[in-house]
């Protein structure tokens, strides 16, 4: 029995052979000189190539934070584009180190998959987008639907439980990217698109007439967004959730991609950002990171609110206000530990 | 060494194992034996090396949970609390269901452009080069993808119906509508006399075959096997008062209902495997025909056969038999290249078991492990019953 299994073993050993990786990601990246980071096929306002062929976006930002704080350059990063289905097969297997792509918290990702989930730089929840002709005001109206899901992503769970739960039929249609969910969806080979309600608000921001569409009202689950890294390497872990952190801590106490330098030559200044920016301590010994990382990440891409501001913000087609992302100072549920 | 010590010689000597002939073939293959054996137990001792790297354990309990994903198309009852082996059952029928009807349509589709392109119409001739040449060198993906491309983004969206009289076929963005024959009571018994139809006519011409043979003469077996066919069951139709009916697709909601749903996918998918795989069925018929010499055709001419009668009773027979070896292949080719169907978000097995349920569970192993073991025995079960087909149309030495 145990001959059969091994032999089966065998037989895809050669598909599937990985390198050994656990406990020291950080060390291997210092080595490779770049981190290598897991982000989404496409998905505006997220991750979208600029007009110079550079990955640029709130999930991509995370990707350059922890490059900034472990080499203090924001571009030693070597992206990969990982779909739904991809995404935890490169993380597993060491093709990625972290992975910053609009990524589910759940119980079954955290514990049978043997992720770490290092915190939640978005909280959403899944919506539907109809377009406006379709005279639908209400998820409930949509029995016998035809919806675009994203295939291997949690709302495609989601969604089978919201028609069950509410007793209403619908008709999937499986899709691998953003990008191909889009064309079938103007194409109205769907009726619905449905996922993260932020992607929503990023896919609809990208159509030639955007007010054609709506997003209807209802938002069925709940998504904690969030950077992931394999389970087993707690300094690892410990890195990129203190570097998502420092973007919080840097937002509550003022600190800005524009003030950062003066800041930290500054003699006056807040116990806690003294701290931060290394000027008192070496809490960067401890993570392994040299003493003025947080004030690379930074220098480099701002705090978490400059980051929000850039790709997601009001000002920015996609116009997503902070809600539930708001610092919770400001009444959202954004809360990072104290720095000390 | 088992091989040197089995007929010790009078006077062996080491570098007798690779000089002298009588041991270097075994000599060989023991090293390559060897070096094989290595290279497997490295592989599985990696394997499990990393597998206990990632603690992940090799088990297939995953497959008796629920899946909790809906697939669109069933062909047997499933929602989505069923488990995941059923899901992937579901998908596995879908890959079947894909496969068989590919190769009907290939087949037919090959064989009719491989005669063609022999006709001595120049016309006929070039445009089924064209056809060949054009599906035969651009990857089958990107046909399934142009094929999807087409319907998504050519034909009306199901909306574009509302208040249209619509009739027994629809054609929408979504795939196609086609009516659904509905049985009611009394509808069996017109289909088991139908059935009963087909083995009388089988009967019938064993037996006329046989009264050829022993008195030369021939019926007009066509119309006779039309009229077995279709009179007793068209009698007992009107018979039970008209027990069948077709039920046509209405617009209900957001998509039609009723009638038989072809989705986009499967058309895209069994349009563009059939089209692709023909083409090269096609070339296989064609070089089977052409290997049979052209005095065959004179001789059957000089016998005082028709040229059809030739084509059927001479070149064809001996034509399979250069045909079926390289049409097994390509059955095979068209059974595989059907895991392309997550391209169109088509749920065969790869999309299921291999696709959602493996991302769901995050078994890659046990999951990839399953869909090879499969495809492995559907290949097996081709090649087989058509090894068998080959057998019988075979060269017969005597």
């Amino acid at each position: 029995m145990k001959l059969i299994k091994l032999a089966t073993v065998a037989a895809v050993a050669g598909v599937c052979a990985t390198t050994g990786v656990q406990a020291q990601t950080l060390a291997q990246t210092k080595e490779a000189g770049h981190l290598k980071c897991g982000i989404n096929t496409g998905l505006v306002g997220f991750a979208f190539t600029d007009d110079q062929g550079n990955w640029q976006g709130f999930d991509v930002a995370l990707c350059k934070a922890v490059a900034a704080a472990i080499f203090g350059d924001p571009g030693a990063v070597e992206y990969t584009s990982l779909t739904g289905k991809t995404r935890f097969t490169a993380l597993a297997s060491g093709e990625v180190d972290l992975l910053s792509r609009n990524t589910t918290w759940t119980l079954t990702r955290d514990v049978d998959l043997k992720l770490t989930f290092v915190g939640v730089n978005y909280y959403d929840g899944q919506g539907f987008m109809v377009p406006k002709a379709l005279g639908v005001t209400s998820a409930l109206e949509l029995d016998g639907a035809t919806v675009c899901i994203q295939t291997g992503t949690t709302t495609e769970l989601n969604l089978a439980d919201y028609f069950r739960a509410n007793n209403m039929s619908y008709e999937p249609v499986p899709i691998e990217t953003n990008a191909e969910a889009q064309q079938k969806y103007l194409a109205d080979a769907c009726d619905v698109y449905t996922t993260d309600a932020s992607g929503l608000a990023a896919t609809r921001a990208s159509f030639e007439d955007p007010s054609a569409h709506m997003i209807l009202p209802e938002i069925i689950s709940k998504e904690p967004l969030g950077p992931v890294v394999r389970q087993g390497d707690d300094e690892w872990a410990d890195i990129n959730r203190w570097v998502l952190n420092a973007l919080l801590i840097a937002e509550e106490k003022g600190v800005t991609k524009a003030n950062v330098k003066d800041m930290a030559s500054s003699s006056d200044l807040d116990p806690e950002v003294a701290r931060l920016l290394g000027v008192e301590g070496d809490y960067g010994s401890m993570l392994g990171l040299p003493k003025d990382w947080a004030a690379n990440v930074i220098a480099a891409v701002g705090n978490y609110g400059e980051v929000f501001d850039e790709y997601l913000g009001p000002d920015t087609p996609i116009g997503l206000e902070r809600g539930l992302n708001a610092l919770y100072t400001d009444g959202g549920i954004q809360y990072a530990p104290p720095f000390r | 060494m088992s091989v040197a010590t089995g007929a010790p010689p009078p006077t062996f000597r080491i570098d007798m194992l690779w000089r002298d002939e009588r041991y270097r073939s075994g000599f060989i293959q023991a090293i390559a034996m060897i070096i094989l054996m290595l290279g497997v137990a490295w592989l599985v001792n990696n394997t499990i090396e990393n597998l206990s790297a990632l603690g992940k354990d090799f088990d297939f309990g995953f497959l008796w949970q629920s899946a909790q994903y809906d697939i669109n198309q069933r062909l047997i009852e499933y929602n989505n609390q069923d488990t995941n082996a059923r899901a992937a059952l579901v998908g596995i029928l879908n890959t079947l269901l894909i496969a068989v009807m590919g190769c009907v349509s290939a087949t037919f589709l090959g064989v009719v452009a491989g005669v063609l392109r022999l006709s001595k119409n120049w016309l006929i001739a070039r445009l089924m080069t064209v056809y060949v040449e054009t599906f035969r060198n651009v990857p089958v993906l990107i046909w399934i993808l142009l094929v999807a491309a087409v319907v998504n983004e050519s034909l009306p969206s199901p909306r574009a119906f509302r208040g249209v009289d619509t009739g027994a076929f629809v054609a929408t963005n979504r795939g196609f509508y086609i009516p659904a024959p509905i049985l009611d009571a009394g509808g069996g018994i017109v289909v088991g006399i139908f059935l009963a139809s087909i083995v009388a006519l089988i009967i019938v011409r064993r037996w006329a075959r046989k009264r050829q043979d022993a008195t030369g003469e021939q019926l007009p077996l066509f119309w006779i096997g039309l009229g077995i066919l279709l009179v007793p069951a068209v009698l007992a139709y009107f018979v039970l008062g008209m027990p069948i009916r077709l039920e046509y697709p209405e617009l209900k909601g957001f998509n039609f209902g009723g009638g038989i749903y072809m989705r986009d996918s499967l058309v895209a998918l069994w349009l563009a495997l059939s089209l692709y795989t023909g083409a090269f069925i096609s070339e296989i018929v064609r070089a089977g025909i052409l290997s049979v010499s052209h005095g065959q055709t004179e001789a059957a001419a000089a016998l005082g056969l028709r040229p059809n009668r030739a084509m059927r009773l001479i070149i064809l027979p001996q034509a399979l038999r250069v045909i079926v070896p390289p049409l097994i292949s390509q059955y095979l080719n068209l059974t595989k290249n059907s895991s392309l169907a997550i391209a169109v978000g088509y749920m065969d097995a790869t999309g299921t078991l291999g696709g959602i349920t493996l991302n769901q569970t995050g078994r890659e192993m046990e999951c990839i492990l399953l869909l090879m073991g499969f495809y492995l025995i559907v290949s097996l079960f081709i090649s087989t019953v058509m090894n068998i087909y080959n057998s019988r149309v075979k060269l017969v030495e005597r």
